[in-house]
């Protein structure tokens, strides 16, 4: 399946409008920052009949925030005028958290979240801490306040903090 | 063809849905804060593996099928899940042990399914594996701390086992459509029993025990113990009595 972009102009407008959409659970990330929104296509203008189609990837599975998500995009396109938002949820390649932007993790930290790092790919002690930078660290549980993230306590400043897990 | 690809998704689907609800009914029950999410994180992750089966196997059904109408307004006699996922939860113990069974099992057949020409059920299996990996870890953690921790918690763990492991050989027995759809199941037993065992024995749980035991089957076949029906009652109370509710 190839895809002819015939309207650049229109498509990197609405890839800048996934820059303004959020995470409903962790608003500091971005559609873009999370690396969820794979593909836009512009099948025709807002000024002629308006169709749009958007390719999005689950992050985690059975992950509530997604359908909020897929509302989001299709009300932000129709009222820059795209009278038919088609969109669709590929699973294949699976969505990773490489796919999540450098400006994405720093804010994550910014936020009091550790961000994904490849040496905890399985989470363990010694994830850095968001809040005071230290490494001695302790895994809490692999569970966390919600499917993306793993709990963590920090030994030195006490803070219990968010690792948001490799995938 | 067309047809067991459609039952062997709904098994699938069957299978982590009613584990999904079975292990829901520990939200706020949970024996402490963090086991008490980690479990329900589990309930979520199965919940969404069978939301993905379900939105498939309605996409190849056509019509009105939709992913609520497959898991609301089935009666249990469609249902094709395990036997093994509709046991009661039992203890902390019980809980623990079936998760632990089941998630190593959905371990070894993801890697396999991973691979099959079905491309959407290959990608759905691909996801979900990562997820599993955390299944498997939490649950092994929790047989070895408590087989292997007071003299109370390893008797229940033991009862647990006498009690689950009767439920188990199905899981290996082939159905039709698994057969037609070139997914037989007998082939995952070796790996799966070898993991099994040596998580058990860490846990000085008795393998051995579980020799020449009784296999419970049927559930892949739609015939369920009496527990199925009163699970699906609660499960799908609200479509049940109030017919196309929406919020």
């Amino acid at each position: 399946m190839t895809t002819t972009h015939l309207f650049e102009a229109e498509e990197k407008a609405c890839w800048a409008l996934m820059d303004e959409l959020h995470d409903p659970e962790i608003p500091v990330l971005s559609l873009l920052d999370l690396g969820i929104v794979r593909a836009i296509e512009v099948i025709s203008p807002p000024n002629q009949e308006g169709k749009i189609k958007v390719t999005i990837t689950a992050t985690y599975t059975g992950c509530p925030a997604m359908d909020w998500i897929a509302n989001a995009i299709r009300i932000e396109l129709q009222t820059k005028g795209y009278r038919t938002v088609e969109i669709e949820t590929s699973i294949r390649p699976a969505w990773t958290t490489e796919w999540m932007s450098e400006k994405g993790k720093e804010k994550l930290k910014a936020y009091g979240i550790a961000p994904p790092e490849k040496r905890f790919q399985i989470p363990g002690d010694g994830i850095g801490c968001p809040q005071c930078g230290s490494n001695d660290t302790k895994l809490v549980s692999e569970f966390g306040s919600t499917a993306c993230k793993a709990l963590v306590q920090c030994n030195q400043c006490g803070e219990p903090f968010d690792y948001f897990k490799c995938h | 063809m067309r047809n067991s690809i459609i039952d062997y998704t709904l098994y699938l689907a069957d299978s982590a849905l009613i584990l999904g609800q079975r292990n829901g009914d520990w939200c706020g029950h949970g024996p402490i804060l963090e086991q008490d999410i980690a479990i329900t994180n589990i309930t979520l992750d199965l919940i969404g593996q069978a939301r993905s089966f379900y939105q498939y196997a309605a996409s190849l059904i056509g019509g009105d099928s939709t992913e609520d109408s497959l898991a609301y307004l089935r009666g249990e006699r469609e249902f094709k899940n395990c036997l093994l996922a509709e046991r009661p939860n039992g203890d902390w113990g019980q809980t623990i042990l079936r998760q632990f069974l089941f998630s190593n099992f959905q371990r070894e057949l993801y890697t396999v399914l991973t691979q099959h020409t079905d491309q959407t059920l290959a990608a759905i299996a691909e996801k979900s594996l990562k997820e599993v990996n955390y299944h498997c870890r939490w649950s092994s953690e929790w047989v070895v701390r408590l087989g292997d921790g007071t003299d109370e918690s390893h008797l229940k763990m033991k009862t647990a086992l006498e009690n689950l492991w009767p439920y188990t050989g199905e899981l290996f027995k082939g159905a039709d459509y698994e057969i037609a759809v070139g997914m037989d199941p007998s082939s995952l037993h070796t790996p799966w029993f070898n993991q099994v065992e040596k998580v058990l024995q860490e846990a000085t749980l008795p393998i051995s025990s579980t020799e020449h035991i009784f296999m419970h089957t049927g559930g892949k076949q739609g015939v369920h113990s009496e527990q199925l029906g009163f699970l699906l009652t609660e499960l799908q109370y609200m479509q049940r009595a109030y017919p196309g509710s929406n919020w």
